[in-house]
């Protein structure tokens, strides 16, 4: 399958990207891992009129921690987040995560800013970051602005960018001690999306009330679902066994899956409610020290 | 539309082209150069029979562009044989049997041989995880990972 032609550009710096997508217009497209647009691309899907290769751009690779913040640029491949010592050792729901974005040949080019630029809401680190409660960080002709992650999927394959902007950085809070999380997804096969995927952040106090529930949904509605009500209902309490039971049935209510290939909607809402509990039972190990 | 000039080094020898930039990385790899042992399979990002090595990490070259490919350098299963000498990986995958029809077995070596350059002491479970992404059909996992097997030792004892 061969993609329709398009005018090529490898700008070699930010603002050079910037001013390119500023004079090409919404026609434009930026390509940076490429794992979802070119396959798109190829099937026809989208025949974007110019590309603005953003992978000669220098510097854009990170992922580091500074200021309570591990920060993640624009270039920065899925497979640096497997291979990361922070990560792994503070943040595991993101190493959970990138575990199970297609495979390990895609996450060598794969970008974790791209997996949120896309707008899917089959794809899973929307799911993670809206746990984390992340920020995203775009940078356009006015310099850069920081948008709420909750705030960045207003639609189906819609992100809240402009059309001039790019994401340069996502910053996720460095969570506080007793903190934990866990993504859990169901696939049919290595490679596939997600039939339903949740994720889930919880910080606990001494006396083991949850202070904060970060819950995030893959898969089950037109957009990442934030499951705000479950949120609100685990933050004070006690993380016991009727309380996760209760938080998982509530979760399942917040999502609005379809019926499709992967399987029936009240399939994939009871798959919701059974991936909360397994994730909410594995963060809460995980907040107590556990692996 | 307007061909770009591009130089890519493949398997340690510089190949200058002009080429369209939708071209898609496998097809200059087949079409251009001529070098057909990396095969196109799905044509989709599933299978992993396109599998080859840019900078040192295993790629789909049906899901990049050979644009992207400029000033990098690239190993495909034409270059694992140095001197008439089989790669420990391909030693292995005749030793183990670790092929049947042989249309996987291109992507398989590929990602292989940039995986054991990160880990030559795999456990199974690992190497299981490493070719998660390249299918094989004839049901040879068994065989493959028992190839990986045999290379890791190889490399491990010096062999490359």
């Amino acid at each position: 399958m061969i993609p329709r032609s398009f005018e090529y550009y490898s700008p070699q710096t930010l603002d050079e990207a910037i001013a390119l997508l500023q004079k090409l217009g919404p026609e434009a497209k930026l390509l940076s891992g490429g794992q979802s647009l070119i396959p798109m691309m190829k099937l026809r899907l989208v025949s974007p009129e110019y590309i603005v290769d953003i992978n000669r751009i220098p510097g854009l690779d990170y992922i580091s921690e500074t200021g309570g913040h591990l920060r993640i640029g624009a270039l920065a491949r899925e497979h640096q987040l497997e291979s990361s010592e922070s990560v792994q050792s503070k943040f595991p729901i993101l190493a959970d995560t990138a575990k199970v974005i297609a495979d390990p040949l895609v996450r060598s080019q794969a970008t974790v800013c791209g997996n949120l630029a896309h707008g899917d809401p089959a794809n899973d680190h929307p799911a993670t970051m809206l746990a984390l409660g992340a920020t995203v960080v775009a940078t356009g002709p006015k310099g850069q602005r920081e948008i709420p992650i909750e705030d960045f999927f207003p639609g189906l394959f819609t992100t809240a960018l402009e059309p001039e902007e790019i994401l340069t950085e996502i910053r996720v809070p460095v969570p506080p001690p007793r903190s934990g999380g866990a993504y859990l997804k169901l696939e049919r096969k290595v490679g596939d999306f997600a039939t339903a995927g949740v994720a889930v952040q919880i910080t606990l106090d001494d006396a083991g009330v949850c202070t904060r529930a970060g819950l995030g949904l893959t898969n089950v509605g037109m957009t990442p679902i934030k499951a705000k009500q479950t949120e609100a209902f685990l933050t004070g309490k006690k993380l016991d066994e009727a309380t996760t039971q209760q938080a998982a049935e509530m979760a399942a209510s917040e999502s609005q899956p379809m019926d499709d290939i992967r399987g029936s909607a009240d399939y994939k809402r009871d798959l919701v409610r059974v991936l909360t509990k397994r994730a909410l039972t594995h963060a809460l190990d995980r907040a107590k020290g556990g692996a | 539309m307007a061909k770009v000039p591009i130089k890519v080094t493949v398997n340690g020898v510089e190949h200058k082209a002009e080429v369209e930039p939708r071209l898609l990385l496998v097809h200059f790899l087949r079409e251009d150069l001529r070098l057909t042992g990396t095969h196109i399979g799905c044509d989709t990002s599933h299978c992993g029979a396109c599998t080859v090595v840019m900078d040192g990490r295993a790629i789909k070259s049906c899901t990049a562009f050979a644009i992207q490919a400029n000033g990098r350098s690239i190993m495909t299963v034409e270059g694992l044989e140095q001197e008439g000498q089989m790669h420990p990986l391909q030693d292995g995958f005749f030793q183990e049997h670790g092929l049947q029809c042989g249309y996987c077995t291109p992507g398989m070596l590929m990602t292989g041989y940039a995986f054991l350059q990160s880990n030559n002491d795999p456990t199974d479970d690992e190497i299981r995880h490493a070719i998660s992404g390249n299918l094989c059909r004839c049901t040879g996992y068994v065989n493959i990972v028992k190839a990986y097997q045999y290379a890791a030792q190889k490399m491990r004892e010096g062999g490359a």
